[in-house]
Order: C-alpha cells, then structure tokens, then sequence
C-alpha cells in the first residue's frame, strides 16, 4: 500500500540530492546531461573566494543567533508571566491573541512591519515623535545596521507566543509539592519562580536550545527577502537570497547548487552535532 | 511575623500589576497591527494618506474592496488558493495517514527501512536549484499539481500519525482481521475514524501551510498569471510597495481616474492583506486547540 509513496518521495526528496552534481559541472541549460563541461571543484573556489559568501555567513548566523536567543528569551519570560496570572479568562484570553500571528503568512507579517515602520504614519514613529525622541520620522527599513534587530523584533512578535507553549507545559509539570516546600520555606512568588519554576524547566530550555542550534544555516528567508531593499541588501542578504540573485539570476546553476550544498551539508553535521550533544545531555530526541 | 506578611502581600500586589501590565502590553503589540490595518483598509484611500488612522476609519468607503475584489485577476488568485488548500488538505493528510499505518505495522518487513527513507529527507535538503530542474523535468511547471504533489507525505506528519496509530490498541485490528477485514477495510473502518484528533491537527496545519505559501507560485509557477496564489499577490504588491509600479497598481489606479474614488498602494496593501488574512482569523478562535494539541503531538516523536 505504501510502495507508490515510497516511489514518490525517492523521486521528490532523493532525485534532487542526485542533481548534486550539476555542481561539479559548468551546466548550461540545453545542452543533454553527458554534454555538460566537467569542472571538478571549480564552482566550490569560486565560492570560497567571493567575499559576497562571508557576508551570506556572517549575516545569516547574526540573525539566526539572534532570532534564538532572543525568541527563546521572550518564550520563557512570557510563560512564567502566563503562569502567574490568576484570573482564567484574562489568561486564555491573552494566549490565544499571543499565538495568533503564528499562524499568518510572512507575507502579510512583512506587510504590517513595513505599515508599522513606515515614515508616514508608521505608529513606531508616530509615538517616538509624541514622546520627543526623534523630531524627524526615520526611516527604519532603510538603516542596513538596524535589519538584523528588525528581523529579529518580528520574529519575537511572530513567534513569542507559539514558542511560550512548550515552556508552559513544561511549567505544568512541576511537582506542586516543590512550590508548597518553598512556600512553607518562606519563599514569596517571586522567590519561587526562581528557585523552583525556572530550575525545573532548565533541562528543557538547554536541550532546546542545543536543538536549535542545529538550523543555525537556515535563519528563514521569507522575512528576509519580504523585509529587504537595495539599501540593506548587505545586512539582509541570506542564503537563498544569494542563491536566487548570484545562481539563478545570472544564470550560474552550477554555482547555485555548489551553495545549496555547502548549506546542506554544514547543516547536516549541525543537526547531528546538536542531536549528540543533547544526547550526551541524557535526552533521547529524534534520531 | 506580621510585618513579613504585609510585606508578601505588598510583592504580591506588585507582581500581579507587573504582570497584568506586560501581557496587555503584549496583546496591544499583537493586535494593534491587524486592526489598524483593517481601518486602513476601510478607509478612504486618499484620505489614510494624511496618516493619523489607528482603530476606525475616518472616512469609511468600500470602494478599496470593490475595486480589488472585482479584478479577475485577484478573484482568480483566491479560487486557486482556496482549491491548492482543499486538495492539498485532502489528499495529504489521507496519503501520510495511509503510510502512517503501514510503518506502524509490525508484521510489515520493510518498516524499519521505509521508516529511514522518510526520516532522512527531514535532514538532507537537494536545494534550490535540483528542485527546479527536478520539477520542470516532470512537466510541473506552470502546472497547478506542483501546489498539491510534491509534499503530499511529509516526514513529520508521518511520524506523528505513526506514533499515534502505535498508540491504539492492537486488540481493535485483530478482532477486524479476525472478521475477515482486509487491509484496506481496516484502515478507512477503524483507523481512520480513531485517529481522527490527530488527523485534524495534522490536516490544519497541512491547510495553514499551503494557504500561507508563496515561494511555489513564485518559483515555479509565476509566468502563468492563472495559477497566481493570493499570497503570490499579495507579495507582488508589497514588494513595488510605495511605487505605482505594479501591473496591479498601475490598472487599479487606471481605473480610478476620472471618478471621484482614488487607491494608493497603501490602501492597495491594507485591503490585500485583510483579505488574504481574513480566513485564518475568522477559523482560529474555533481551532486554536487543534493547533496547540498539535504541539504537544510533536513533543512525543520518539
């Protein structure tokens, strides 16, 4: 029963890993397969050399490094406030409003960033200028060393509350006898927050954290290519990105798919290098 | 003793105002966007202009609506993102759920290296250039099928059914075989209709997916306008975003002129928006356990 899909994801996941070698040719589109010029590891220097790679990679790990940190930061702080709120409607209320934008496209995210960053009316300039902090409306999509923090600032407000939930059920299961031994201890809730809540969900949080570092490479590009113009094309300029203007654009398919491997093979020893160490951590996950 | 007491309750006061304080401050942040996007939407195009639009329209008018929802050009691109999600929704979920079933079989010999062939490919990713080659060899190129085929079992969806299907007691397919129910009979009698929370968490996200995709359209797809997506529009106008650049733009503004109604691109790009997010707001508040149930499924993969 299973054969024909078997058949399908060969053909649509492993085909393509078979196209690895348009690489190590110089492809020209038309000409048959045997034809192709054989270039070895030409495409790769090529690669090694340009010094639009290096600002791929840098800018690439600066925004995965800080969507991680920051998103896991945010995820936490908002769990342990969700935790402490006692009136249930306002809690289930303000959940499920938090997890909303989880669900909407980049797209329309991009769009009300862009809406909400804009000089003309954009409501984050509009309330800089009524607190008297900036005189003139900047224009924040524009500056190429604010759209890291502008990538990263949207990703918090798209993803906080989707990323709170696996915290809160962590929370849910700490052991209540804990919070009445610190209580009878004289702990008030902050105290027990601290010495209970987050050294209970500490494990979580770490093997998280290593799980994620194992798509360091992938940072996204939807949010990158939506939110991105000529002006910070430096700062935003991913690795897809790179791939469609430098590869596909210019017509380079064999030097597009070189970068397609670099990033899938550093990814590949990302992931199992993650997986060891939350393993080494005592965690069985996945593989 | 006392004193101390005074002072829990004075922290705890502190601490409930810090809290209630953040996360109405939180849900301003989220929901401030969407709405005032709502009101630019229905607000009078020339007049959001003057700025100064947050919740409600100042001069409400339909006429941005109109104008976009009467272009076939948009009204097709709806009809296409409305099929790619039914189908997709439909023929995924029963396929991975068929699947599902067979690599939950014990008996089934080439379980465990099926089971490897599909937890691969979470790790190893071809790129973007062999799956273009890939896709326009099949003929799926400007085709509608590249929306529904190629991700028709994905291996997350799959080991999460699996593990649920594991999950069921063994006894319920016995007895069917017992009966003399073929294969076939006990998946769409009896596993199907037991795993149906799952398969509706699973069949959500599958429909979110394909609602929210572009980059197919855009890939694979974007020189044949009848098989433009609403995102795939919707990303065309934000990315000639304050030029009057767009053919979309251009016929739209085209159409204006000579009547006393006007459209910008800001207008353009509010009522795009609402009218793209529209239909996962209105389902969420209805669905939104099935989608955090799905979740905490993707916490017990092992």
């Amino acid at each position: 029963m299973s054969v024909p899909f078997v058949i399908h994801v060969i053909i649509f996941k492993y085909i393509p890993i078979w196209g690895w070698i348009l690489a190590f040719q110089n492809y020209w589109p038309g000409k048959s397969f045997f034809k192709q010029a054989w270039v070895g590891f030409a495409n790769f220097k090529w690669l090694f050399n340009d010094p639009v790679f290096y600002q791929v990679l840098r800018n690439t790990l600066a925004m995965s490094i800080i969507q991680l940190v920051f998103g896991i930061i945010s995820s936490i702080v908002l769990a342990l406030i969700i935790n402490e709120v006692r009136l249930v409607v306002f809690k289930k209320t303000a959940q499920t409003i938090s997890y909303l934008p989880h669900f909407i496209s980049w797209v329309v995210a991009a769009n009300l960033v862009r809406d909400a960053l804009s000089t003309d009316g954009g409501i984050v300039n509009e309330l800089l200028m009524k607190v008297n902090i900036i005189k003139e409306p900047i224009m924040f999509l524009g500056i190429p060393q604010l759209f890291w923090w502008i990538i990263g600032a949207s990703h918090v407000w798209k993803e906080v509350g989707w990323g709170a939930i696996i915290y809160l059920a962590a929370i849910a299961a700490v052991d209540p006898n804990l919070y009445e031994a610190a209580t009878i201890d004289g702990a008030g809730r902050l105290r027990r927050i601290w010495h209970v809540t987050i050294p209970s969900i500490q494990p979580i949080i770490v093997i998280l954290l290593v799980m994620n570092m194992g798509y360091l490479l992938s940072s996204g590009f939807e949010q990158q290519y939506l939110l991105q113009n000529g002006r910070v094309i430096d700062y935003a300029r991913v690795f897809t990105i790179y791939e469609l203007d430098y590869g596909i654009k210019m017509m380079r398919y064999s030097f597009a798919t070189a970068v397609g491997i670099f990033r899938s093979v550093v990814s590949l020893f990302l992931v199992f290098a993650a997986n060891y160490l939350a393993k080494r951590m005592g965690q069985e996950r996945l593989l | 003793m006392k004193k101390s007491r005074k002072r829990r309750a004075k922290e705890d006061l502190i601490l409930d105002f810090v809290v209630y304080t953040i996360l109405i401050f939180l849900v301003i942040v989220t929901l401030y966007p969407f709405l005032n996007t709502l009101a630019v939407s229905f607000n009078d195009a020339l007049d959001s202009a003057k700025g100064g639009i947050h919740l409600w329209p100042r001069k409400f008018t339909l006429y941005n609506y109109r104008s976009l929802l009467t272009r076939s050009q948009i009204f097709h691109a709806a009809l296409v993102s409305v099929l790619r999600t039914v189908l997709s929704t439909l023929f995924c979920t029963f396929s991975t759920a068929m699947v599902a079933y067979t690599l939950s079989r014990k008996e089934f010999v080439l379980r465990k290296l099926f089971s490897f062939i599909y937890i691969l490919t979470m790790y190893i990713d071809g790129g973007l250039i062999p799956n273009y080659f890939l896709i326009r060899n099949l003929g799926l190129t400007n085709n509608f099928w590249v929306y529904v085929l190629p991700g028709l079992v994905t291996a997350f969806n799959l080991i999460v059914i699996r593990t649920y299907i594991i999950g069921l007691p063994e006894s319920l397919i016995e007895s069917a075989r017992v009966d003399g129910a073929g294969e076939f009979t006990i998946f769409t009698r009896i596993i199907l209709p037991l795993c149906k929370p799952v398969l509706a968490t699973i069949a959500l996200f599958i429909a979110v997916a394909n609602w929210n995709s572009w980059f197919d359209t855009f890939l694979y797809n974007s020189s044949n306008p009848k098989l433009s997506t609403l995102q795939y529009e919707l990303m065309k106008v934000l990315q000639s975003a304050n030029t009057m650049t767009g053919s979309l733009e251009q016929a739209l503004a085209q159409a204006a002129t000579g009547t006393t109604n006007t459209i910008t691109p800001r207008a353009i790009r509010a009522t795009m928006t609402v009218i793209v997010t529209v239909p996962i707001a209105v389902v969420y508040p209805f669905l939104q356990r099935y989608f955090v149930h799905g979740l905490t499924l993707g916490g017990i993969k092992e």
